[in-house]
């Protein structure tokens, strides 16, 4: 049942009042919805056009809009090699985060939601823990623990393997990338893993009983009962982790800011240094609306196929 | 009915604006009674910030209808957040600025204030031309250093002499050879913190400026020239020589300044470092004991290099200042004159902020022989180049500082930096 039907039924049914909203208790519904919509329409909607109005122009933030450039801001921006890279980098985020650390978090669910010894909590709470730091935390204590000279794995390397000559995997652009990617995993992984065990510890133990008696393998049950009673939870983590994918920025920044040369850039941090570090708002609206495009064609696609599959 | 509700929703509306709007709400006194002046720098240090406190304190003092409000940021989140109150055209009333570039876009749009006439006829204490052209914009002045320095070579005596140089090398043939001899004794020849990418381009900025002059310069910010001309891609070569013979401590690519360069030097661990004024203050501050390498650590010129236009005397430089804000009430002059005069100066250079002060007659103050020799190669330099990272438009500087980053990484060869320069240049005039 889609929404619009259920709305119907809710209404057919009189479960809300709808008289309330009619005649004379109407100035309560408008004066009620009010600050939402001031809101909405102040911090989103005015920005958002705004950004569409700027990404035309030739700007550096600072008197009035007069360098009109048309389509030319998309056209550089698309021709830019920098811009392909960045883009390519949080390509690799999303399809990294779908292909290995969902379904890892998934399987390590399976594993630990079903026992509540001590062991298993403390456990679970470790890999809750990088979650509860902010980015831009994670971000400075990966530094360190990179830093190629005072950090951790560089007294790894020294014990382990002396002669393998460390130099610090954010210092080059051979190995930036790969070093943010594993952070991005370390920090997200509990997240997942925790919202997988909170769904299958909501599915009632009798649906697993009844199963084993009816001779069901342990296949089976992840086939018929586990997996589409989880799919509000897999539906969620999924959300979050492409939309969060495409955003990040604050861990990465933190992490020398994508350098060197560009290797380590997101698309947000790609925004950042174009429409804040070098004052081109023009171009950089022109990018934050590209960004935003993404996430709408991402949006729809997920409110028509993802959410529909549910009805 | 309807108008009713009509009238409901414009209140309501009216009511949700007042809501928002109150809290933003910070009216300033005008006029003779009162005044208030909002001041902003970026010496965040628990030892610094206090300074800039006291001499607020002791103008309030003299002046008690004037009240000065600090706000201190940190360098970063104050050039973000300086951006935003100027895109919003509400800049504060007198504020840290390196003059330059970002200050020509704030002038431009008519967002400072000119001091012009003040300064020519009416100033407490005299400031050389040059540090005074860093801070002003088609021949208006817009506000003042305190602190006008220069970069050179900064070298640990010890670790040379190791190597059998007694003096350092002049030339840059002769510092070639004295990073080999180095390089073969086991010692970090030179301490990079390329990660911050501005310590990087003070080498290829340098060599260019040896290489060739102020000509050379003129001739590609006028477009009688170019920055693809030879002498900024013979500096790329020359670095990339450089660079080739890995003379800098692991990892520089991804290092930063202020700990991992200045940590280097200041705990004895590199020879070389090529920085500004500050570099004795942040070198004790980033050692490991505390104290630096003390009487150890001398100055030198950068380099001459052989048949380059540049003489050894050019300097490429900068410093420190304070620009106003175009709605900076009166009493904002008396302020900035109170801080650029020679007792405030004596002040701050001898304070833990320290530097190279302006103001004719406070270099006496002075006692660091390091600092006096940076002193006087400023004061006789017969060309003063800004740092190009200042001195662009920062959509320019930032093409500079990637550029470079990437002939230090070794993924841009020395003529794509010099066109990727000059297309950047091109875009933005």
């Amino acid at each position: 049942m889609n929404l619009e039907n259920r709305l119907k039924s809710v209404y057919n049914k009189k479960i809300i009042n709808t008289s309330f909203f009619k005649g004379n208790q109407l100035p309560v519904f408008w004066l009620l919805i009010a600050p939402s919509v001031i809101l909405i329409t102040a911090f989103i909607l005015y920005p958002v056009f705004n950004t569409l109005f700027y990404s035309v122009y030739k700007w550096n933030g600072f008197g009035p809009l007069v360098d009109f450039q048309g389509f030319r801001n998309f056209e550089r921006i698309f021709s830019d090699q920098r811009f392909w890279n960045a883009l390519k980098n949080s390509g690799i985020i999303v399809i990294f985060s779908i292909v290995f650390q969902l379904p890892i978090a998934f399987m390590l669910a399976l594993i630990i939601s079903r026992n509540n010894s001590k062991g298993i909590i403390v456990f679970r709470t470790i890999f809750f823990l990088p979650f509860i730091f902010s980015e831009i935390i994670t971000g400075t204590i990966w530094t360190f623990i990179y830093h190629p000279t005072n950090g951790v794995l560089n007294y790894f390397f020294e014990v382990f393997f002396p002669n393998a000559n460390y130099t610090g995997l954010l210092s080059s652009p051979d190995t930036v990338f790969g070093a943010i990617l594993f952070v991005v995993f370390w920090k997200y992984f509990g997240f997942h893993l925790i919202i997988y065990v909170a769904g299958m510890q909501g599915i009632p133990k009798e649906y697993y009983e009844a199963a084993r008696i009816d001779g069901a393998k342990a296949h089976h049950i992840l086939r018929h009962i586990t997996l589409p009673l989880m799919k509000p939870a897999l539906q969620m983590s999924l959300f979050f982790s492409i939309i969060g994918s495409i955003q990040i920025f604050d861990m990465v920044w933190a992490m020398g800011q994508g350098d060197p040369v560009h290797a380590g850039e997101t698309a947000v941090v790609y925004l950042f240094k174009f429409a804040i570090k070098q004052q081109k708002l023009g171009l950089g609206s022109a990018i934050a609306i590209i960004i935003f495009l993404i996430c709408l064609v991402f949006n729809i696609f997920y409110q028509k196929v993802i959410n529909e599959e549910k009805a | 009915m309807h108008k009713k509700s009509s009238l409901i929703f414009a209140l309501s509306i009216l009511f949700s604006v007042l809501l928002i709007f109150s809290c933003g709400q910070g009216a300033k006194t005008k006029g003779d009674e009162k005044v208030t002046i909002e001041f902003w720098h970026l010496d965040i240090d628990d030892t610094m910030a206090p300074v800039w406190e006291g001499l607020a304190a002791d103008f309030m003092k003299a002046n008690p209808n004037v009240t000065i409000n600090i706000t201190v940021l940190e360098n970063e989140a104050f050039k973000s957040k300086l951006t935003t109150v100027m895109q919003s055209g509400d800049p504060p009333d007198i504020f840290r600025s390196w003059g330059g570039g970002v200050m020509n876009d704030f002038a431009k749009s008519g967002l400072l204030r000119d001091i012009t006439d003040e300064v020519k006829n009416n100033w407490s204490s005299k400031i050389g031309a040059g540090p005074i052209g860093v801070y002003s914009y088609k021949d208006k002045i817009y506000g003042l250093p305190y602190d006008m320095g220069g970069v050179g070579m900064w070298y640990n005596k010890e670790l040379i002499a190791k190597v059998g140089y007694n003096e350092p090398p002049k030339t840059w043939s002769e510092f070639i050879d004295c990073v080999k001899k180095l390089k073969a004794a086991g010692v970090t020849p030179i301490a990079l913190g390329e990660g911050d990418k501005w310590p990087g381009h003070f080498w290829w900025v340098y060599l260019a400026v040896r290489l060739g002059g102020k000509e050379a310069f003129d001739a590609a910010v006028e477009r009688t020239g170019s920055f693809k001309s030879e002498s900024f891609v013979k500096a790329g070569q020359l670095l990339k020589e450089l660079i080739d013979l890995k003379p800098f401590q692991e990892g520089f690519l991804s290092a930063n300044y202020g700990g991992d360069q200045a940590g280097a030097m200041g705990n004895g661990k590199a020879a070389f470092e090529l920085m500004g004024q500050w570099a004795p203050a942040v070198e004790t501050a980033a050692s490991e004991d505390g104290k630096g390498i003390g009487d150890k650590l001398g100055f030198m010129p950068f380099p001459a290099v052989e048949g380059g236009a540049g003489k050894i005397t050019d300097v490429m430089g900068g410093g420190n200042g304070l620009v106003l804000g175009k709605n900076a009430p009166d009493a904002t002059i008396d302020f900035l004159k109170f801080l650029t005069s020679v007792e405030s100066q004596k002040k701050i250079i001898t304070s833990p902020i320290g530097g190279i002060p302006t103001a004719l007659g406070a270099e006496e103050a002075m006692t660091d022989p390091n600092l006096i020799a940076v002193n006087k190669a400023v004061s006789q330099a017969g060309y003063f180049q800004l740092y190009y990272d200042q001195y662009l438009p920062p959509a320019v500087a930032a093409v500079v500082l990637d550029s470079t980053q990437a002939l230090f990484a070794g993924t841009m060869t020395p003529e794509a930096v010099a066109a990727a320069v000059d297309k950047a240049y091109e875009d933005e005039m």
